[in-house]
């Protein structure tokens, strides 16, 4: 979790003048302006919890947080600090003596360890290495924070752990496991699960009782790092706090290597509720100091120290046991925290915060100032002393940035001050939990306390914030404006400036001198990174990913894993939003986080996993059950001796056939398990029956048939001419199963323009036949025998026509094109040879023409913005919805390229395609020179790519759940079968689930999608797909184990499909609003209380702002001026049928600095914001869809001498649309790293370069999405605080 | 003087026209009881060796009220190939050279070697048309395809749905003929066609000759998929619209064959006769009696307007059916009665087609197509004259002028008619009235006059004009009812009679028009006949009007007026031919020719009668449509014993022989090519001969005849001796 202390509120803006107003009204406020102020105020982050991060930012201390935000380094400190306290609050509060809690992390911990045993250690380390990912489940993390913190009390298990991260992890558990030996038992079942309830219990203990635990936790979390740090210096609960953040830093930096370190987070939240206990106040000022440390510790943790650090942990180790007993005896835990955390705040703050201290006091964290000076101050001079074990030292904020930088970050450069920011932001939550711990010991108490307490923060925070509120209303004065906001990015600029002095005032006057202060601004570093979580999740994924246990979540999309089926479908088939399901249907609405899965039933696997068994379950098709007829899969439980199974999903028995009958083991399991991919795997394939086919007839081989546009402008563009020589050479790639024979496909062409031309090129002819269709009123095929036909066959024939095409057609002068017949003509085609297939529309221009489907101009950009606008996105006629439906029918899936020169109406075209599972591409302006390239390897890639036809999916789901909602590239015609004319490899499918009944913890919630389909060659199969997610009853469970990309590609599919109905504001407003309620469900049901001037995000979610921001501000839902109402339907559709891994990189692209290359892996990519660009550097900007080359004025000659081979920035040519062929090192490996983009994305993305302070830079700034951009969009610390706002106001 | 035979002789040798008086009754009351109308048969394009041409073509204005012929007062625009009439200012597009233009609409539903002939048939066509004639090429199936033949990359054709009714003008869009802007310039004469645009479907001869063989060549059989107990979809309906939509956008007004070539019934889309379920026969004249024919009016209503259609625009439609079953004819007879001709065959693989075909070609004394186009005739009477109608392959121009009687006999109610294609054979029968009343006497040695003035577009392309004027003496009946009688030609007012009977059973139910036919017979009789009245026995008939009774005898047994046995295909086809051919062919039709060949003498003429059936003849029968050898049974049995093949029995091969000549001799004139059959006695195709002759001796009286004369016939028709005696009953009661 991020907490944001905003100990002063920081005039975020300049605009807020009305300070008082707001402050009173969102106290909350206050927090937000903390991340403004930032710049004001330091921003002290800290990460306590598991879950969240708690980013404090106290103003008081300008100086410092200047020293902070220019040394980085000190920054990171700090992060290592909370870290450990984070961690060890956690435990502190299992320890507190909820026994729920406990036995959640017990059963968490239990389950690592007894997950270690039956599945490996792997699994553990998969575990592990989400939470520490800072995975959406901060839970991992924080139980491995916990553990690491619980190592360290266990002292002589960590040790061992320790020394090897993962083993740590196992330690860690088994530590947390010592921790929490009550709940022992309890975790032992779910080893997972356990993780999340740990959290959920905090959270479920009631926000109270939660809190309450948390705090406790925290404390001794806080303790423990206080411990580390200043461990001694704290005795009992800090003590043990301080092994746990301890720990947990070293144990997060071995983990993930991410900052995150999502356990701090957690811990934080827990903590700020302590602190704002009263008496615990000082604790969480003391955790604050811990937050000091805890940075140095998390630098550790980044930097490749983790083993380093981890040594040092162990060596703190050590110290923790004497801790951990602390921890062991939960009394004692409560005694500790307290104690500890006054010492720890005390000695943190004394050393250098003091001032900051002060901020925070104004700020809502009177108790928090004491916290976040003393961390830091404390931290850095204590550092050394707590250091001792060695940790410390790394937290030290010097130590702390180079273990950074060669930690996690090490690859990146620039990741140094990014950590840093974080490592800020944990010793704020370090501090959080840290003064919880104190309450935490004091269950009730505490809550109460922390409300007193918060609420005096909060004031002062709110004051602050007040300053800054207002300033920000001005900005965003509506949400929805919000999106658009053009005010907000004009502050902040100005406040980048004057932050600092500005955060100076404002913290001390809080209250008033706001208005300055509104132009201070938050540190960039300090907010979450992308970055940062990736190369995280990365670091920390090494080993396969194994599927088997239930309601664990995958590594992130952009991290290049390994997966083992034992199970459950792999994610690279099916990815959740959630691998925690709420058990009811309550707790899912009050979280608003959506259940949903991306389902891509075709996925291409990497070469070294295997694809799909076939299974072949003979005449009587496969086994299902009797009545929901879910297909056999590893949830079915056998009974009976086998005679008989039980349905996972509906309970039903069925009979087992006597072909399929198998003796059970002594465990219950058929003795064929192993030998059954149905039994055991999570994804396979059935060879379907008769009984499966259209009409009970075998299906026939799929056809292709190519319509091509020979209109003027078609012709003109080169189009033809390139589309006849490829398709030359592309019918020898038609795709095939058995990659030995030919392709079994058919193929048939057409031209057109106002008419038709039908070509009958049959084997036996000596030239091909044209035959035109004029009729386009009434489409019909002219011919049968001869149009479609075996491309070995005819091929002299194919290529006569081919070689014919452009000549006919050279001088033309027809202009006027037709759209409906075309499809309506491949459709009949399809139809009179009774097969499915695929069309290829290559076509140019509005369809003017007299026809079916005929359309007029109707773009008018003064609709834009206006309720209206909608309709410019639904299609202008019906007639297409009409032809979609037969397309459907017929298993015809249609693909349409699109090469405009103006406006062709997409969002009608498309409907087609879209409902036919096809694939929309659009070259505008299309030039054969530029775009060739791309066109053709689309092209390419399209025809040859795996496909099925004529497909039908069903999502079946265990009882409880219902898949309610499909998005995607489909068409349906009742509420549960998806139908897909065609699927192809890269479609992905995203369907929500909503509850119609309770779901049980036990059992789980089960998913089985099936997708019946033609093989290319002509084979029915049906691909089975399961996934088993957990279900849970606390809150905070879903919190910890969720995927916020995932949730991203749903919100977005989901707003971009409101937009058809809704005006794209209140859409936006919707967006906004229902991510608001999602952070501050978990703010309200999950965090530890801390004051309302604090930004609290789940570990799993801290980049949903972020990220959906980069949602608001696309194109389709914020359209600058110069796009085009095509290109926002196109992108519109585009997105429907995307992936997570494509979504996510279409909304947050990638930014690498190319100044160094090595070989074998990637430059640690930059945050998408300007401020990251060096002049002097060359970066690659990926969307998925574009390519951008951007050289920096000043870049080095060399660099550019081996990219470009000149050396001269102005004679760079930008029109090049690939890289010059050099012989150096550093060209081949640009070239490759751009082929093998190339090569991971759907589409082929041509090149642009850009020249820093070109033209051309525009739309490539339009791409820096933490940016605020020229269309009105917000800057991600601008949304960050906006978003800060609305949860408050929610909360309040 | 010459006789009156000589007199109708010369007539119609000079001028091609035949009337039923050659002397006219001077008031209408007289004429009206002459009971037979005036009327002639008139052949406009008579061949006339000596007749001169005029050398130049007659360009008339094109505004329907001025027709002015072009002069050198006009001023003439020759690059936009347009001249301005002097008189009107109508501006007129400069007539082109219009080319003769041979479309073929090909059936490609046809049984592979079908397919095949005809394929090589119309091949072998492409050499006999003129060098600079248009072709083009239509094929159907379950589709329609109109080629384009000027396409030189590769075969390029419009394609129609078959099942789809299109307008001219859809038509037109469809094959790009139609230029959009074009229509937006009132007062331009209709397009000038592109002739680029037009000629993608029309392309001189010499010009595509191998493109199209190619074509041919690589026609293939309609490739949709017939299923089992289906006909296969044919779009006849279509493919004759868009034939005719083509042809009204490129060539208006211009000569221009639509060849029809078909192999079965039209199955779907407007037009279709019968569905494609093969367990619905196509209906015979059973259904239509009762009014089972689904399609029947349907399809002839939509063939009328296309044929009317094509007819405004002189083209004219041929049809060629070649099939075992029927293909529709009776539907589609409009377009071919109005504006060409049919062809009904077995099959496309047989020398009754494919000689027939080849005969379409055939040229005459000098090396002109026997075939003109566009004609319009217009008759023009004196005073005492108007015209009531015509019948033939003609079309009312709806021309009313002052000599246009009331009374409508066949197509009336105009003095034009346009007669889309005419052949040196083709004849109309042309029906007028006397109007003078009978107190306003005509002066002695009065004559009353006919001129025909035929405008056509001969096959060299030129238009030319022929003008035929005929004068008759006026004569009074009362005083001159001898004269009058022997002027009666007999045969042109069998004829004539005939084609009014063909023409009322068109519309009306049989038996009434052979109630008419013999009550006009019966009245003739009794204006004529002398006899004393109740006494059959003393009936006579004057030479002049002997045969007339045997013609009616035979007219009322043919297949023009009797439908039993025959489909209302063969029916249509019949009474097309009848209408059409000259008189000399359509007394044959009326009353088959029946030569003998026997060792007793020289091959001779013999009665159309079933004593003439004897076993020691070879009998050959020519009805126009057939031609019948048939041998006798001794002659049979000598046959089969093979004696021709012996030396010693050389004559008995030349009798053989001799019958096939003279059929060949036949069959080298006669188009179309006349089914030929070569039958014995007691062979099934016998029955052609059986059918035809008058049954004298049937099952009924065959022992009241004696043993050695003829074959009996196996039949209830009544013979022609009954007939008579009938006739002289009814004709000497004085209440008939």
């Amino acid at each position: 979790m991020w907490t944001w202390h905003t100990a002063a509120a920081l005039p975020l803006n300049v605009r807020f003048s009305p300070q008082e107003g707001i402050r009173e009204k969102h106290t909350g406020t206050t927090s937000i302006f903390p991340l403004a102020p930032l710049s004001l105020s330091r921003f002290t982050v800290r990460h306590e919890h598991r879950d969240a991060l708690l980013f404090t930012i106290l103003r008081r201390f300008r100086d410092e947080l200047k020293m902070n935000v220019n040394q980085h380094t000190p920054m990171a400190s700090p992060y290592g600090q909370p870290q450990p306290g984070y961690g060890q609050p956690a435990f502190a509060p299992l320890d507190t003596g909820y026994p729920p809690p406990y036995a959640p992390y017990n059963g968490p911990v239990s389950a690592y360890q007894t997950g270690e045993p039956p599945q490996g250690y792997s699994s553990f380390t998969t575990f592990p290495s989400k939470a520490a990912p800072a995975n959406p489940i901060s839970e991992l993390s924080s139980p491995l924070d916990l553990g690491h913190g619980r190592a360290p009390p266990t002292s002589g298990p960590p040790p061992v752990s320790a020394p090897q991260a993962y083993n740590q992890y196992g330690g860690r558990h088994q530590s947390d496991m010592q921790n929490g030996p009550p709940p022992m038992t309890q975790a032992p079942p779910r080893p997972v699960v356990s993780q999340s309830y740990n959290q959920e219990r905090v959270n479920l203990s009631g926000p109270p009782s939660s809190y309450p635990q948390h705090y406790g936790s925290p404390p001794a979390m806080s303790h423990v790092t206080s411990q580390m740090s200043g461990m001694q210096i704290n005795s009992g609960l800090p003590n043990t706090a301080g092994p746990g953040y301890a720990p947990p830093h070293s144990s997060k930096p071995p983990v993930s290597n991410s900052f995150s370190a999502a356990p701090p987070a957690t811990y934080t939240q827990a903590l700020p509720p302590a602190l704002s206990a009263p008496t615990q106040a000082p604790p969480t000022a003391s955790q604050q100091y811990y937050g000091g440390p805890p940075p140095a510790s998390q630098p550790p943790f980044n930097s490749s120290l983790p083993p380093t650090s981890q040594q040092p942990f162990t060596s703190p180790a050590p110290l923790p046991p004497s801790n951990q007993p602390s921890f062991a005896p939960p009394p004692s835990y409560s005694g500790p925290p307290p104690a500890q955390a006054p010492s720890p705040s005390m000695s943190q703050p004394q050393q250098s915060f003091p001032p900051t201290q002060s901020a925070f006091s104004s700020a809502p964290q009177g108790s928090f100032p004491p916290r976040a000076p003393p961390p830091t101050s404390s931290q850095y001079p204590p550092p050394p002393t707590s250091t001792p074990s060695g940790q410390y030292p790394g937290p030290l904020p010097p130590q702390q940035q180079p273990p950074f930088s060669s930690g996690p970050f090490p690859s990146r450069p620039q990741m140094p001050p990014t950590s840093m920011s974080q490592s800020n932001h944990l010793p704020p939550e370090s501090q959080g939990p840290l003064g919880p711990p104190g309450p935490l010991q004091q269950m009730p108490p505490p809550q109460h306390a922390m409300p007193g307490g918060y609420p005096p923060q909060q004031n002062g925070a709110f004051g602050q914030v007040r300053g800054p509120q207002p300033g920000f209303t001005a900005p965003y004065p509506a949400q929805p404006n919000y999106g658009a906001l053009g005010p907000a990015p004009g502050p902040a600029p100005s406040t980048q400036k004057r932050l600092d002095p500005d955060a100076i005032p404002s913290p001390q006057a809080s209250d008033m001198p706001t208005v300055q202060k509104s132009r201070h601004r938050i540190d960039p570093d300090a907010i979450p990174s992308p970055i940062q979580v990736i190369e995280d999740d990365k670091a920390k994924s090494t080993e396969p990913f194994s599927t088997g246990v239930r309601g664990q979540a995958p590594p992130l999309v952009t991290t290049d894993f390994h997966v083992k089926d034992q199970g459950n479908a792999s994610p690279r088939f099916i990815r959740c939003t959630a691998y925690n399901i709420p058990c009811t249907a309550d707790m899912a609405k009050q979280s608003q986080v959506p259940l949903a899965a991306v389902i891509k039933p075709l996925a291409t696997l990497p070469a070294d996993e295997t694809p799909p068994y076939l299974v072949d379950h003979g005449e009587g098709g496969p086994i299902r059950c009797n009545r929901c007829k879910a297909y056999m899969c590893p949830y079915m439980q056998f009974i009976e001796g086998g005679r008989r199974f039980q349905c996972g999903f509906c309970s039903c028995v069925t009979e087992v056939p006597p072909h399929y009958f198998q003796h059970l083991d002594h465990t219950g399991k058929r003795v064929d398990f192993y030998d059954r991919p149905e039994l055991s795997l999570g994804s396979y394939e059935f060879l379907a029956t008769v009984d499966y086919c259209k009409n009970n007839k075998i299906p026939q081989p799929p056809a292709f048939i190519f319509l091509i546009d020979v209109s003027y402008n078609a012709v003109k563009s080169g189009m033809v001419g390139i589309v006849c020589q490829e398709l030359k050479a592309l019918l020898d790639r038609l795709p095939r199963e058995n990659p030995d024979l030919d392709s079994t496909v058919r193929v048939g062409f057409v031209t057109y323009n106002k008419v038709l031309h039908f070509y009958n090129v049959k084997s036996s002819l000596a030239q091909p036949q044209m035959l035109v269709v004029s009729d386009v009123s009434e489409m019909f095929v002219p011919l049968l025998d001869g149009f479609l036909v075996n491309v070995g066959e005819s091929r002299q024939v194919i290529e006569s026509l081919l070689d014919h095409i452009p000549e006919m057609f050279a001088n033309t002068r027809e202009t006027e094109t037709v759209f409906g017949p075309v499809i309506q003509a491949g459709l009949e085609a399809l139809k009179a040879a009774d097969c499915a297939g695929k069309l290829f529309v290559f076509h140019t221009s509005l369809p003017i023409a007299e026809a079916p489907g005929k359309l007029k101009n109707r773009e008018d950009k003064k609709l834009i913005g206006t309720d209206k606008e909608k309709s410019l996105f639904q299609p202008q006629v019906s007639f297409y919805n009409t032809l979609a439906k037969e397309c459907v029918a017929q298993g015809c899936c249609v693909d349409l390229f699109l090469f405009p020169n103006q406006y062709v109406d997409v969002a009608t075209l498309a409907v087609v395609p879209v409902s036919t599972g096809g694939s929309v591409y659009k070259y505008t302006y299309f030039q054969a020179q530029s775009d060739q390239e791309r066109f053709l390897n689309d092209l390419r890639r399209d025809v040859q790519k795996p496909i099925g036809f004529d497909a039908v999916m069903r999502v079946r789901t265990s009882t409880g759940i219902r898949a309610t909602d499909f998005f995607g590239s489909f068409f349906m015609s009742n509420t549960t079968d998806v139908e897909l004319a065609g699927l192809d490899c890269d479609k992905a499918v995203t369907v929500e689930f909503k509850h119609d009944d309770k779901l049980s913890e036990e059992t789980g919630a089960l998913v089985q999608c099936a997708v019946l389909y033609t093989s290319c060659g002509g084979q029915r199969r049906l691909r089975v797909h399961n996934m088993a997610v957990n279900c849970c009853s606390q809150l905070s469970d879903l919190y910890r184990n969720c995927e916020t990309d995932t949730i991203i590609n749903f919100l977005s599919k989901y707003a971009f499909r409101g937009i058809l109905n809704n005006p794209t504001k209140a859409v936006r407003d919707t967006l906004v609003n229902q991510c608001a309620q999602i952070l501050a469900c978990y703010r309200k049901n999950c965090a530890s209380p801390s004051s309302a001037g604090q930004l609290i995000l789940p570990e799993c979610m801290k980049l949903l702002p972020v990220y959906l921001n980069c949602v608001l501000k696309s194109d389709v839902l914020l359209p600058a001026a110069d796009v085009s109402l095509d290109d926002r339907a196109y992108l519109r559709q585009l997105i429907s049928g995307m992936d997570v891994s494509e979504t996510h990189v279409f909304f947050y692209p990638r930014l690498l600095p190319l100044m160094k290359l090595e070989s074998g892996s990637l430059p640690v990519a930059v945050r998408a914001s300007e401020e990251r660009l060096s002049k002097g550097g060359v970066y690659l900007l990926e969307t998925g869809l574009h390519l951008f080359l951007w050289v920096g004025a000043n870049a080095q000659q060399e660099l550019l001498l081996n990219i470009f081979g000149t050396s001269s920035f102005g004679q760079i040519d930008t029109t090049m649309t690939s890289l010059p062929v050099l012989d150096n090192p550093f060209s081949q490996r640009l070239r490759d790293m751009i082929d093998s983009f190339r090569a991971q994305r759907s589409r082929y993305m041509k090149l642009m370069l850009v020249k820093q302070e070109d033209r051309s830079e525009l739309i490539f700034r339009h791409f820096l999405m933490e940016d605020k951009n020229v269309s009105g969009g917000a800057s991600y610390v601008d949304f960050l605080c906006h978003m800060h706002k609305e949860i408050r106001q929610l909360l309040s | 003087m010459a006789t009156y035979q000589e007199f109708i002789q010369q007539n119609e040798d000079r001028d091609g026209v035949r009337f039923s008086w050659n002397l006219w009754p001077s008031s209408r009351l007289e004429a009206t009881r002459l009971v037979v109308p005036v009327s002639c048969l008139f052949t406009p394009l008579k061949e006339r060796p000596d007749l001169p041409p005029v050398q130049y073509e007659p360009v008339m204005c094109s505004r329907a009220n001025c027709k002015a012929v072009l002069n050198p007062l006009c001023q003439v625009d020759f690059r936009a190939k347009i001249w301005a009439c002097n008189f009107c200012f109508q501006r007129n597009p400069r007539g082109p050279s219009a080319p003769l233009i041979f479309l073929y609409v090909v059936d490609t539903c046809l049984e592979e070697e079908d397919l095949q002939a005809l394929k090589e048939s119309l091949q072998m066509s492409l050499s006999l048309l003129p060098p600079n004639a248009l072709v083009g090429l239509i094929t159907f199936g379950r589709m329609v395809q109109v080629h384009e033949l000027s396409c030189e990359l590769i075969s390029k054709s419009y394609v129609f749905r078959g099942t789809k009714d299109l307008t001219s003008k859809q038509i037109q869009e469809m094959l790009g003929l139609t230029k959009p802007s074009v229509a937006g310039q009132p007062g331009r004469p209709p397009a000038p066609q592109d002739a680029a645009a037009s000629c993608r479907f029309l392309q001189p001869v010499h010009k595509v000759d191998m493109n199209l063989t190619d074509l041919l060549g690589e026609l293939q059989r309609d490739p949709w998929p017939v299923p089992q107990g289906k006909r296969p979809l044919r779009s006849t309906g279509v493919a004759l619209s868009v034939a005719v939509g083509l042809l009204e956008g490129t060539f208006p007004n211009t000569g221009a064959r639509v060849m029809l070539f078909i192999g079965g019934p039209p199955t779907q889309g407007p037009g279709m006769v019968v569905g494609d379920e093969l367990k619905t026969p196509i209906r015979s004249w059973h259904d239509i009696q009762k009014d089972n024919a689904r399609h029947l009016k349907k399809a002839t209503k939509y063939y009328e307007a296309l044929a009317n259609r094509s007819a405004v625009n002189g083209h004219s439609i041929d049809i060629y059916a070649c099939a075992l079953d029927q293909t529709g004819l009776l539907e589609m007879k409009c377009l071919s009665n109005l504006t060409g001709y049919v062809i009904m065959g077995d099959s496309f693989n047989t020398s009754l087609f494919k000689q027939t075909f080849q005969r379409v070609f055939n040229k005459d004394y000098n090396g002109d197509f026997r075939m003109a186009f566009g004609g319009i005739m217009e008759v023009k009477t004196s005073r005492e004259l108007k015209v009531c109608g015509a019948i033939g392959p003609c079309v009312s121009l709806n021309s009313k002028g002052s000599c246009v009687s009331e009374n409508e006999m066949g197509v009336g109610g105009t003095s034009q008619w346009k007669v889309c294609s005419l052949s040196p054979s083709t004849t109309l029968g042309i029906y007028f009235e006397v109007v003078n009343q009978h107190n306003a006497p005509i002066p002695q040695g009065g004559r009353g006059a006919v001129q025909f003035v035929t405008q056509y577009q001969h096959s060299n392309t030129q238009r030319r004009i022929r003008v035929t004027t005929i004068a008759r003496n006026w004569a009074d009946a009362q005083s001159q009812i001898q004269h009058i009688e022997s002027s009666f030609d007999q045969e042109a007012a069998a004829v004539l009679m005939a084609r009014l009977g063909v023409f009322r059973a068109e519309s009306e139910e049989g038996p009434d028009v052979l109630r008419w036919l013999d009550r006009q017979l019966i009245r003739l009789c009794q204006k004529f006949g002398q006899f004393n009245k109740d006494d059959p026995t003393s009936f006579k008939l004057s030479e002049s009007l002997s045969l007339y009774p045997q013609f009616m005898f035979h007219l009322r047994r043919s297949p023009f007026l009797q439908v039993f046995n025959n489909s209302p295909d063969e029916s249509s086809y019949y009474r097309h031919h009848f209408v059409r051919q000259d008189l000399t062919q359509s007394l044959i039709m009326i009353q088959p020719i029946l030569y003998s060949y026997s060792f007793h003498g020289p091959p001779e003429p013999v009665l159309l009668d079933s004593s003439s059936i004897l076993p020691d003849r070879i009998l050959l029968m020519d009805t126009f449509f057939q031609l019948v050898i048939y041998h006798g049974e001794t002659i049979a049995q000598w046959r089969k014993a093979g004696y021709q093949e012996m030396a010693e029995y050389e004559n008995f091969k030349q009798l053989l022989q001799a019958p096939l000549d003279d059929a060949q001799e036949i069959l080298q004139t006669r188009f179309p090519m006349p089914r030929y059959v070569d039958t014995e006695h007691g062979g099934s195709q016998a029955r052609f001969l059986l059918s035809k002759v008058n049954p004298s001796q049937t099952h009924n009286n065959l022992y009241a005849w004696g043993q050695e004369t003829g074959a009996p016939i196996l039949t209830d028709d009544v013979s022609l001796q009954v007939f008579m005696d009938h006739l002289k009953k009814l004709a000497v009661t004085s209440s008939a």
